[in-house]
């Protein structure tokens, strides 16, 4: 069970841990700036924190024995003399790191591999620890990229890395807007996955073509690979086949929207979301902040309440701010109105850590 | 050899010393002066090479007009000022 949880905000990064049988702040790296995700790489115990500068843009940083020391971050290719590429808005897409959106360690037997998913969709890899990045332009010159959209933000989002424990060559991706992406050779070819979701914000001969999903979140179990979860725009969808057909569950209450979602690690019927109502308002159901949980793949869900605020809460959470450990025990999120919530109990009570942090983007365990 | 600033506030990130460099166009400029600094190149430019949103340069007192190509001539007894703009924060 991990004892210590990585917490991403607007103002600085957050290190959490458990002490004396107590979650508390231990101290804050990067005070006052904004760090949209942290990954922590269980094969060399190395962190690794994104940080967005604003004006000065977005910065790759890893952990040392002393602190921090920043590292290249991943930079797209020049683009091509005389391209013109447009957003969904008309105006002229950047080929420019916007924000670093996902990270994922490689395979046990890839061990300097770390993937990163940014705006404006780019994938990218490192072979070496972070010292370099090369953007996979199998997927970014992809002739159906050019259908990716922004969701919710203006540009593509390539949130979700998913690296098959049985292939380190074998990685699944989703991206908001664009569905969810397959590559069985590590990179060097991509082919949509994702029949059987549904996108009723489009028209009718739109809805279920898998590249307009918009999928919130995706996940996979690592003790039975073929089992993947989404959190999408329009609802919850699971898949027992590698993420090539998913099915929709309905009738989940308080809501079946929200962010994020998270996997047991050995069960893949048990997973967690985080409901709030659609997205005419993003708020949790009248202001009752839950977590739903279900054990039996989807057939029924319980709504985890006790510990969490049920008057007057209007937290948000991100896709990437909830996290479970590598033991399947402890659970952790974050909102954007600066909650932090753990549980050592699969949900089943939560103790706050803190409600006054800045708005929180991630929380990982480490 | 033309004299470049940068705003105090990039300093807290990279340190970027007032200094001076050779160059006709601000491109050139700032080659130079990231030839020597490599880490403050990422901090002013973006992935394409062009200017950083929501950055901006002064020359002689003057904006910039050339964003991409930073193309603005530049004499040899310049002052140029890389500052961010108020937008983006």
């Amino acid at each position: 069970m991990s004892d210590k949880i990585l917490v991403s905000t607007r103002k600085g990064l957050f290190h959490v841990a458990r002490k004396s049988g107590a979650w508390g702040i231990d101290h804050v790296d990067f005070l006052g700036d904004n760090v949209s995700l942290t990954l922590s790489d269980p094969r060399s115990g190395k962190s690794y924190a994104a940080l967005d500068h604003g004006h000065f843009g977005v910065k790759l940083h890893r952990s040392t024995d002393a602190g921090w020391e920043e590292i290249a971050a991943p930079v797209y290719p020049k683009k091509p003399e005389g391209l013109e590429e447009k957003d969904m808005w008309g105006r002229e897409l950047q080929w420019s790191t916007a924000r670093i959106w996902s990270f994922a360690a490689g395979g046990a037997d890839e061990p300097g591999v770390i993937w990163c998913g940014t705006q404006p969709g780019g994938l990218f890899r490192s072979t070496n620890h972070g010292d370099s990045w090369e953007i996979i332009g199998a997927l970014w010159h992809h002739p159906l990229r050019g259908k990716w959209m922004g969701g919710g933000a203006d540009l593509p989002g390539l949130h979700s890395i998913c690296v098959d424990p049985r292939d380190s060559k074998h990685v699944t991706i989703a991206v908001s807007t664009g569905g969810v992406w397959f590559t069985g050779d590590g990179g060097e070819s991509w082919s949509q996955r994702g029949e059987g979701m549904r996108a009723d914000h489009w028209p009718p001969e739109q809805m279920h073509d898998p590249i307009a999903q918009d999928v919130h979140c995706l996940v996979q179990c690592l003790g039975a690979p073929q089992r993947f979860w989404i959190q999408h725009h329009n609802g919850i969808f699971v898949s027992s086949d590698g993420a090539r057909n998913f099915t929709e569950i309905t009738g989940v209450a308080p809501s079946v929207f929200g962010f994020p979602v998270v996997v047991h690690p050995r069960e893949p019927d048990t997973a967690w979301f985080v409901p709030e109502i659609k997205d005419e308002k993003r708020i949790p159901r009248d202001g009752e902040l839950v977590v739903n949980r279900t054990r039996d793949g989807g057939r029924t869900f319980q709504t985890l309440t006790k510990g969490l605020p049920q008057s007057h809460a209007y937290d948000v959470v991100y896709r990437h701010a909830l996290a479970l450990d590598a033991g399947g025990e402890r659970l952790a999120f974050g909102s954007t109105t600066g909650g932090l919530w753990v549980s050592e109990t699969q949900g089943d009570s939560w103790t706050c850590v803190s409600h006054t942090l800045p708005p929180v983007y991630a929380v990982r365990f480490v | 050899m033309a004299s470049v600033n940068f705003t105090p506030n990039i300093q807290r990130h990279v340190a970027c010393p007032a200094t001076q460099a050779r160059g006709s166009t601000v491109r050139e400029v700032l080659e130079n002066v990231f030839a020597e600094n490599p880490p403050a190149r990422s901090y002013v430019l973006d992935d394409q090479g062009g200017l950083r949103k929501h950055m901006t340069i002064f020359v002689d007192g003057r904006a910039i007009n050339d964003r991409t190509r930073l193309s603005d001539p530049v004499g040899l007894a310049s002052t140029i000022y890389v500052f961010q703009a108020l937008s983006g924060g």
